[in-house]
């Protein structure tokens, strides 16, 4: 994707979301983000900042601020499927941590690593609010819940599966 | 309204056991036989438990039943809706659903007013929420109550603030009202980020106008015209329900200008959150929505005074503000004739961890830890003994076995040193350790830290280090009793609630399992969860 491209896919995006403003000055910055992250595929392009920075009247070094601040935002490319796996107590109480550990085997990757196929991202996530069938984790905005280190192998084996089609 | 109505159970938890391919294998296998003109099959919120599979309901008849695959769906549609024959194998006794198991009489029944509508109404559908009273207290608040009349009834009902903090939401309500200003706010704080609290969620997933309808009537009282909710950006299905609610809301002209015909406006926007457990802190939380790094504020000024666009602001909680429409249309006293002295009304709690019935339930204050875990939550799992029980969240108290009946309410943790928080029962048995526990809590700390004040940034650091090399065999004991002094400092000299809270849960630890402490600190890990380091050579190290 050129820069063209880019500038103009940013312009649309904002123009969007702009009406979701109640009239205040930048309040829908992170609602803009968030649609400009989902459009370029789990990261946001500096070129992306860029024009956001210019559209909204306010430095690039601010946008910067804000995206390394929020876990959900990137400024590098991630995978294709970004995991998030819970820690927090009640996952990590019902076995969340073997199922972290069964996680990092199959993927062969650490937290905040990307697999070399470019396929799955490793996250740490807190509580995903989803405790009533904990242990957890989100593959993009699917959820899957009552997680064991088998069912984990399973469902990275499915992705992986879905994609040598 | 069609004859039989069949209920799904749809909320985030129950989606990941298939909720929503039973539903529409349902709606196809009505058409099948033909029944549409006689079944209606909704989705509606969560019934609060958990049990092994998707609970539907069956009107007028009352029967619930647990569907595990779709033969299950399949039977029931076959025999009950088809030929009147009920499945008794798939059956679910209602008090199992409603109320927990209950045997005894003298034990509390949940009593359901924030979730007077999750798992009855269908939340996507407005009618049905005005159907049940909806925007009558806020009809009733504009024709028949000035601003003052509605913030002495809020301050009458003793409501407190149930994002864990507990502040009186009436007197919140006074402050902004009395601060002159050409432009106030109103603020619900939908991020809900404290680990094992999902019961926000699954209000606005389950009955998302009764937000909206508090938020309004808190505007009304104080004198706003825009609101803003702030949701997690994890929470994709409360996202839609409260963007569909909003929309619908406008559409009845009950959100925007003019509302029912007066000259009341207030307007309403979602924001996202992006991933930062400290934007639940409140003044964190406007830095996020005026598009900064959620980074709290030194305080005061509070948001009364200056808040959002350093405006009058009020804030509060999801299920604080799904109180407000029941205060104002029964009243404080009906209000006040439920829960505690000091603290009035219900509390959704939610039960998690190593318990039988995960899931959510509402009981009126000062119901006690043990009736939760036991009479709701039907024990712990697998018969294995309780080791300790978190409550009222990460940042809450942890207790032993001893302290389970203490009632619950906001006084509990200044009276027994037992928190209430946002509601939180963590239950834990005898497989964990409590030093890898604390190193757990440490951890989601340490992580979630800001980095702004040095107090919370460096202390979390410490402190997990030193649970660390403890769960490791390699700290000595003046490490772990300068804890204590770590502890005070965090709690005195942090910026916000996020560093001054950690010392609860950490002194808790180091307190009510002391004996785990001392084992660790002579290479012993009782629930055999630890690994040491080799012990080092005996010989001197020469320095």
């Amino acid at each position: 994707m050129n820069v063209t491209q880019i500038e103009k896919a940013v312009k649309e995006i904002y123009e969007r979301v702009k009406s979701e403003s109640l009239g205040e000055e930048e309040d829908m910055l992170i609602n803009v983000l968030h649609k400009v992250q989902d459009h370029f595929g789990n990261f946001i392009p500096p070129e992306a900042a860029e024009t956001l920075a210019e559209l909204m009247d306010i430095p690039v070094s601010r946008i910067y601020e804000v995206l390394t601040f929020y876990t959900m935002f990137s400024t590098k490319p991630r995978g294709k499927y970004v995991i998030r796996v819970c820690e927090s107590t009640p996952c990590h109480v019902t076995g969340g941590k073997a199922v972290v550990e069964a996680l990092k085997e199959a993927l062969g990757i650490d937290f905040n690593q990307t697999t070399e196929d470019g396929l799955f991202t490793l996250e740490y996530s807190s509580c995903l609010g989803l405790c009533g069938v904990a242990p957890v984790m989100m593959v993009n905005d699917m959820a899957y819940g009552n997680l064991t280190p088998e069912r984990v192998k399973a469902i990275i084996e499915e992705l992986r599966g879905g994609e040598a089609k | 309204m069609k004859p039989v109505v069949v209920l799904v159970s749809v909320d985030s938890n129950s989606v990941l056991k298939g909720a929503r391919e039973y539903k529409n294998l349902l709606v196809n296998l009505v058409e099948e036989y033909n029944l549409t003109n006689v079944v209606d099959v909704l989705e509606t919120g969560s019934f609060g438990v958990y049990l092994d599979g998707v609970l539907l309901e069956v009107l007028p008849d009352g029967v619930y039943y647990l569907v595990k695959n779709s033969s299950d769906v399949r039977e029931i549609v076959e025999e009950h809706l088809l030929k009147g024959r009920r499945v008794f194998k798939l059956e679910v006794p209602p008090e199992k659903v409603r109320a927990g198991v209950i045997e005894k009489v003298e034990v509390p029944r949940e009593t359901r007013v924030v979730l007077r509508n999750a798992g009855v109404i269908d939340p996507a559908n407005i009618k049905e929420y005005i159907a049940r009273d909806g925007y009558a207290a806020l009809a009733k608040a504009l024709t028949e109550m000035n601003p003052a009349d509605v913030i002495e009834e809020m301050k009458k009902s003793g409501l407190k603030g149930r994002g864990g903090a507990g502040f009186p939401t009436g007197l919140k309500w006074e402050f902004t009202f009395k601060v002159d200003a050409d432009q106030k706010y109103v603020l619900c704080n939908a991020d809900e980020g404290e680990p094992g609290t999902f019961k926000d969620r699954l209000i606005m997933e389950g009955d998302p106008h009764s937000v909206l309808e508090g938020m309004a009537i808190a505007a009304y009282a104080v004198g706003a015209n825009k609101g803003y909710i702030y949701i997690r950006g994890e929470y994709y299905e409360s996202i839609r329900n409260i963007r569909k609610a909003i929309e619908d809301a406008y559409e009845y002209g009950l959100l925007g200008d003019n509302i029912m015909g007066t000259n009341f406006s207030f307007h309403v926007s979602v924001r996202l959150g992006a991933g930062a457990y400290i934007c639940g802190e409140e003044t964190a939380l406007m830095e996020s929505i005026e598009g900064k790094a959620g980074r709290p504020r030194l305080k005061p000024p509070y948001p009364p005074v200056s808040g959002l666009f350093s405006k009058p602001t009020v804030i509060n909680n999801v299920e604080t503000f799904a109180n407000v429409a029941p205060i104002i249309l029964n009243g404080a006293d009906w209000f006040r004739s439920m829960g505690t002295e000091s603290s009035p009304g219900t509390k959704v709690f939610t039960l998690v961890g190593n318990v039988v019935n995960r899931g959510l339930v509402e009981v009126p204050m000062g119901t006690t830890v043990r009736e939760l875990i036991y009479v709701f939550g039907g024990g712990v799992e697998g018969g294995r003994k309780l080791k300790m029980v978190q409550t009222g969240g990460t940042a809450g108290t942890f207790i032993g076995p001893d302290k389970l009946d203490t009632p619950l309410d906001y006084d509990s943790f200044t009276k027994y040193g037992v928190s209430i928080g946002s509601g939180v029962i963590l239950v834990v048995d005898d497989r964990s350790c409590a030093v890898d526990i604390a190193k757990n809590v440490l951890g989601f700390f340490a992580h979630e830290s800001c980095g702004k004040c040095s107090p919370c940034r460096e202390g979390t650091r410490v402190a997990l280090q030193t649970f660390d090399r403890l769960s490791r065999g390699l700290a000595k004991r003046e490490e772990v009793e300068h804890l204590w002094t770590l502890a005070d400092v965090m709690q005195q000299a942090s910026l916000c609630g996020l560093g001054q809270s950690v010392p609860v849960p950490m002194r808790s630890l180091l307190q009510n399992f002391n004996d785990e402490m001392e084992a660790h600190l002579g290479r012993e890990c009782p629930a055999g969860v630890c690994k040491f380091a080799r012990e080092k050579s005996k010989r001197p190290i020469l320095r």
